[in-house]
């Protein structure tokens, strides 16, 4: 049983702070992602968690144990790093097997499991290589097997996929899924890719600046995001935020445009808030190119200023209150700039936040 | 236009040119080697002599007092006195340069830089310089004439450099394989060991090589700080073969073949070590 417990977690370099007291519980094999951007900490977290750094403040729990003091190596767990650290003088056979080796385990054990390793991961095949010999995504295949072959109670990766290209990248994240419901263990998995943390994660961890912005499921955090940062950094294409004010139980965007309130925010905001008004760009869509209609709508007619054809769906570009926002247009027909087009607004999918806190209505 | 016989011209002038960079460079240790085989008469002829009229090995024969006209030189003190201080020397300086290396590669601690910047300093002072110092110190210590004596003072005289160089090595390995090896169950220590050292032993190897052969042949302080068979090494020893109006050329030369070759079989032997560009790979490609 590992359940990893931060609680009130503090790293400090000197006198420079870099995260802020974080809690954080992660249950037994569940696949936690730290996500956020360049410096938010993510890394930093996690080698604390490693006991790659020490931890300034806090306490750090593996299986209800704290772990503040103890080194790497007596926390039972494995870390594939960002550059694979594979050790260069040993062939990928002896890549595997050195955690094991290192314990003093029995030849016969070392060579079964790193064959189980080698057949989960598809590397039988390069066992006598070295990691020069290697290609990137085989590098990446072989630290993870150098993680899987001890058995650990928890994995740790530090953005083990930034080093491939984009295609290989999604077979990799995929093979990364499979390989945890295979070997069913406690992940804690950094990366800034929030399609990566969307696709792999059971719960999602946002970061920012050294602070847990929200933590959910990934449906959770895409649907109910608690504050404008989180809005904006999950998903893709990025929510719309448009600044507004609510007057008379209507959202008066600055070009003198306006929505109605969605109703269930209805009892969540002032007369004369200032707020910011947040929508996706797969709830704003042409009359007639939406995927599901009914719901509580209204109508705007807006330019399209230029439009991105994807296939099977087209990203229109237009301009609310001075400011760029795009719409999604399904089934798409060609449009061309400068088309004027009445597009309706998923008002139950449009989200409020304060513009002073930047926090969203609904969770107060 | 460039003509085919343009093209072949400079090329030829290149080869010409190495070729006689080569020779400048080569003759003279040819010229070492050529007079050890040669009567010391055949040194001062002119013309030169170019190949020995009649080689022989009676020089090294002289050296080692087998021929009955020359006090033989106690070359086996000498040469064990050279090997013994060079070697003890050199493992000493890769201790302690693996340790610095270590610590300036790896480890942020106050004054970093200026310690740093001392020692590479401490190399542009030239050795004479500090040879008198150095004579005043070790008498009073009554270190002079002794091999330890010796092996301090070329330990100082090979540490900045060697913690120079391994420090180079050891910053080309990334940290994560030796946090890699930590999270994998190592001690720090047997992380050190059986990743990072064996990663940077090619450097480590060429610090032992310039330590040693700096040791080896090192004469200016050595030939201050000794007096006797207890410490004279082999270079000092050459001296052995100036009177106070002849010098002994051919004898001098077969000592020199007789210095050399031991330095150019260490050489040899940790050459296969010295393949500078580590076959890394164990991080992104
Ligand atoms: N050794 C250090 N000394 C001082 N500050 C550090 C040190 N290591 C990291 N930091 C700082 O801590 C903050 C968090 O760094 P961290 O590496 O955890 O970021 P990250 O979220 O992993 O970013 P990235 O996505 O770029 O890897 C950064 O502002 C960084 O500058
Ligand atoms: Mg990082």
């Amino acid at each position: 049983m590992a359940e990893i417990t931060l609680d009130k977690v503090v790293k400090r370099y000197g006198k420079l702070e870099v995260v802020h007291g974080i809690d954080l519980k992660i249950a037994h094999n569940e696949f936690v992602v730290l996500v956020g951007p360049s410096g938010c900490g993510k890394s930093t977290t996690l080698r604390m968690i490693a006991g790659l750094e020490d931890i300034s403040d806090g306490a750090i729990r593996i299986g209800g144990d704290v772990v503040n003091d103890l080194p790497p190596r007596k926390r039972n767990i494995s870390m594939v790093f960002q550059n694979y650290a594979l050790y260069p003088h040993m062939s990928v056979r002896e890549n595997l097997g050195f955690g094991l080796k290192i314990a003093k385990q029995d030849p016969k054990m070392i060579e079964e499991r790193v064959a189980e390793a080698a057949e989960t991961l598809g590397l039988d095949a390069l066992l006598d290589r070295t990691p020069a010999e290697l290609s990137g995504g085989q590098r990446q295949r072989v630290a993870m097997g150098r993680a899987i072959v001890r058995h650990p109670e928890a994995f740790l990766f530090d953005e083990p996929l930034s080093n491939l290209d984009a295609k290989l990248r999604v077979q990799m994240r995929t093979e990364i899924k499979k390989l945890h419901q295979k070997v069913k263990t406690t992940v804690v998995y950094v990366t800034h890719d929030q399609v990566e943390a969307m696709t792999l994660a059971d719960r999602i961890v946002i970061m920012r600046d050294g602070n847990i912005e929200q933590v959910g499921t990934p449906m959770e955090v895409f649907d109910h995001p608690l504050n404008t940062f989180v809005a904006s950094f999950i998903g893709s294409p990025p929510m719309n935020l448009l600044p507004a004010t609510v007057r008379g139980g209507a959202v008066h965007f600055t070009d003198g445009k306006s929505l109605p309130v969605p109703s269930r925010l209805a009892g969540k905001v002032r007369d004369g808030q200032e707020v910011t008004f947040g929508l996706r760009p797969d709830d704003l869509t042409p009359q007639g190119h939406g995927i599901a209609e009914g719901g509580e709508r209204a109508q705007m007619e807006l330019e399209v200023i230029l439009s991105e054809p994807l296939g099977t769906e087209t990203i229109l570009y237009t301009t609310i209150a001075g400011q760029e926002a795009q719409g999604k247009m399904y089934g798409p027909r060609p449009v061309s700039p400068g088309e004027r087009l009445v597009f309706d607004v998923a008002l139950e999918k449009a989200h409020l936040f304060d513009a002073a806190t930047g926090r969203s209505v609904a969770a107060d | 236009m460039r003509t085919p016989f343009r093209k072949t011209a400079g090329k030829v002038a290149l080869w010409i040119l190495t070729f006689v960079l080569m020779v400048i460079m080569c003759v003279p240790g040819l010229w070492v080697v050529l007079t050890a085989f040669r009567p010391n008469a055949e040194v001062l002829a002119k013309p030169p002599v170019w190949i020995p009229e009649d080689p022989g090995l009676t020089n090294f024969a002289k050296i080692f007092g087998f021929a009955a006209d020359q006090v033989a030189i106690p070359v086996p003190s000498y040469f064990a006195n050279s090997l013994i201080i060079a070697l003890t020397s050199t493992a000493i300086a890769l201790l302690i340069g693996m340790s610095g290396g270590y610590a300036f590669a790896r480890y942020r601690f106050r004054f970093k830089n200026g310690i740093f910047l001392g020692l590479m300093l401490s190399r542009t002072v030239p050795g004479i310089a500090l040879s008198l110092p150095v004579f005043i110190i070790w008498s009073k210590l009554g270190l002079i004439d002794t091999k330890p004596g010796l092996i301090i003072v070329y330990v100082a005289l090979n540490v900045p450099f060697t913690i120079w160089l391994i420090d180079g090595f050891f910053r080309q390995i990334p940290k994560e394989m030796s946090e890699a090896a930590q999270v994998d169950g190592c001690t720090r220590w047997q992380a050190f060991w059986k990743i990072e050292f064996p990663l940077a032993k090619s450097g480590i190897a060429s610090a032992g090589i310039f330590a040693f052969l700096t040791s080896w042949n090192e004469y200016a302080l050595a030939s201050n700080l000794t007096r006797s068979t207890d410490s004279k090494t082999l270079p000092v020893g050459l001296m052995d073969f100036t009177a106070q109006f002849t010098i002994d050329w051919a004898g001098m030369s077969a000592m020199a073949v007789i210095i050399i070759i031991p330095a150019l079989i260490l050489t040899f032997l940790v050459q296969k070590h010295l393949i500078a560009g580590l076959t890394f790979g164990g991080v992104k490609g």
